[in-house]
């Protein structure tokens, strides 16, 4: 992902003369492209975030599209204060960034993992948070990004994710796009772990469960159209994220639940089951690989077959 | 266009607006209960300076592209700007009635852009100020516009890491169209600056971080005006100003005394600052 998004922003640069790249002192040679094609228009800001924020909000004040790169947790908790006010309360058109979120940089350890990220921006006011499943989401989002009247938060994950839409799909912010349909359970995914989840549909397939795929590539606003049509029609609904369970995917369609209670009620009358796949609580403090760490946490194939599996044979019995 | 065309800007002027406005930020702190008093009176002289003798703007076109632009970034000394920028013109005098009211734009902190003709960003969290310029700045190099950006801090904001954050981003681009002026009354909330963190020697610090510096007393009106010229800085390093000053200035009662960073004065001290500033109800 971090080489299709130096890709694209460097073709949408030379598109948009508005277009400003601020990195905080990471991606060496990354954009060696963008640089020889508009050296006016990249600063390194350094190792500052706090004011590499602030900068992009001046920026922004004098009419540009500044768009902000650096390691998910420095681009975001680092300064969120800045996000909060320069960004966010001034409702301006920054592109913020953040490579590497959720646990792909799990062996830098967790100063290094992005898991509260979501949470935390997705409370800003103005804020769109969105979490491409794959290249083609970051591809066309990115592109969408730069028509937005505020800011925009991109969650990365680093590199190597593989397509998995078949071609360009026709994302728009705030609407979700099915990438299989499906009549038994609905999964629902959001960010990189959806290879994960295209996996565990094609395990319950051979086992004779049609499931649905719904990719929910932004969290804020969130598609709550979709989500009442798929509260009708499913009763297991599974979310799959690679997030703190806190203030996620899940934890925002528990909240929406809560303030539209006129809905949500499934075939027969009975209120779905829903499943949050999520990252524990918990800091990770050994070693571990992206995988490793998946693993630990029940991000996998067989986590989610299992927990689908026993959930719908709960509502068998029910 | 001549910077503040057509205004009066001999130094004996501008003292008498400074004076002026001094007992309008007084009364309003008394009408409205609004606090930061001391601060206001420390900055009122840099404001009134740059407002009515520097700053390249058009009161009826706040928006202009070349414009010079001010950012406020020791926000809580919003209630000397509100009146600065209403008797400079960029509003009617009579907004300010609406001052601490429910559901008017003026309150304790500067609004965002849009709500206030005359208002740049929004500030109020101290540290913020400064990035935002250095961002204003690098997006005129880009365009080529030669106006300047000037920010107001304060001494105590510069607590804040994210001055010096910029300070060093700003250097490093040698961004000579920006300028940085300390509002140094040596208090902030609940003590003396430099016994807080350790602030001075402060010009020899912006020095070390690649500025020009320059010291002046801050509420002498000519020094203001000659270090804030444009030609100033014709070197393309940025420029801080640090502005002696003394909180309170102005009134016997208040000076270099820091209850009066929350304190609202009453009815009879209101009427003794007129007496001592020298302007009639």
């Amino acid at each position: 992902m971090r080489n299709v998004f130096s890709a694209e922003i460097t073709r949408l640069a030379q598109r948009d003369p508005k277009v400003i790249l601020l990195s905080g002192d990471i991606g060496n040679r990354l954009f060696d492209r963008f640089k020889d094609q508009a050296p006016d228009r990249f600063f390194n800001c350094g190792i500052a975030e706090g004011n590499m924020m602030g900068v992009a909000a001046g920026m922004a004040l004098s009419g540009f599209r500044p768009v902000v790169y650096t390691i998910a947790p420095f681009t975001t908790v680092r300064c969120l204060e800045q996000i909060r006010v320069d960004v966010c309360y001034h409702n301006l058109p920054v592109v913020i960034v953040g490579t590497g979120a959720g646990l792909a940089y799990a062996e830098l350890g967790a100063t290094h993992h992005s898991c509260e990220d979501v949470a935390l921006l997705r409370a800003l006011p103005n804020m769109t948070v969105f979490c491409p499943g794959d290249p083609w989401e970051l591809r066309v989002g990115l592109e969408r990004s730069l028509d937005l009247s505020g800011p925009v938060y991109i969650r990365l994950g680093k590199k190597g994710e593989p397509d998995v839409h078949p071609e360009r799909p026709a994302l728009q912010f705030g609407k979700a796009l099915t990438l299989r349909e499906g009549t038994d359970v609905c999964l629902i995914t959001t960010g990189t772990v959806m290879p994960v989840v295209m996996a565990a549909t094609e395990r319950l397939a051979e086992a004779g469960v049609s499931a649905q795929v719904e990719s929910f590539h932004t969290v804020k606003p969130l598609d709550v159209e979709r989500l009442e049509d798929l509260l009708l029609r499913f009763p297991v609904i599974a979310i799959i994220e690679e997030h703190s369970r806190i203030g996620g995917l899940g934890g925002a369609i528990a909240e929406w639940r809560t303030y539209s209670s006129h809905v949500g009620m499934s075939v027969g009358g009975s209120l779905p089951t829903l499943l949050s796949f999520a990252l524990e609580d918990a800091f990770v403090h050994d070693r571990a690989s992206q995988a490793d760490a998946r693993r630990e946490a029940g991000l996998t194939v067989d986590n989610v077959v299992a927990g689908v599996t026993t959930a719908l044979a709960n509502r068998m019995r029910m | 266009m001549t910077i503040a065309s057509g205004l009066p800007s001999d130094p004996a002027h501008l003292e008498h607006i400074a004076r002026t406005l001094r007992v309008r930020i007084i009364e309003n702190s008394h009408r409205t209960g609004t606090p930061h008093l001391g601060s206001c009176l420390s900055s009122v002289d840099i404001l009134t300076a740059l407002y009515f003798g520097i700053l390249d703007i058009d009161p009826q076109a706040p928006d202009a592209e070349r414009r010079d632009r001010f950012i406020l970034s020791k926000g809580h000394g919003v209630p000397a700007l509100f009146q600065v920028l209403a008797l400079r013109g960029f509003f009617p005098e009579n907004w300010l009635d609406s001052y601490g009211q429910d559901g008017s734009p003026f309150s304790e902190h500067p609004p965002i852009p849009g709500r206030i003709p005359g208002i740049e960003a929004a500030t109020g969290s101290l540290g913020h100020g400064l990035p935002i310029g250095v961002g204003m700045a690098l997006a005129d190099r880009i365009t080529h516009n030669s106006r300047r950006v000037v920010v107001l801090l304060g001494d105590g904001e510069c607590n804040e890491g994210t001055i010096w954050e910029a300070a060093m981003l700003a250097a490093s681009q040698r961004l000579g169209n920006l300028v940085a002026i300390v509002d140094y009354n040596k208090w902030q909330g609940t003590g003396r600056t430099d016994d807080i963190m350790a602030l001075a020697p402060l010009a020899d610090k912006w020095r070390a971080f690649g500025w020009d510096a320059v010291e002046i007393d801050g509420h002498d009106m000519g020094r203001l005006l000659d270090e804030l010229t444009p030609t100033r800085q014709e070197n393309g390093r940025p420029l801080a100003v640090v502005a002696h000053t003394v909180k309170g200035k102005g009134v016997s009662f208040m000076e270099d005394d820091n209850n009066w960073h929350y304190r609202i004065p009453t009815a009879d001290e209101v009427h003794e600052a007129r007496r001592q500033l020298g302007i009639g109800a």
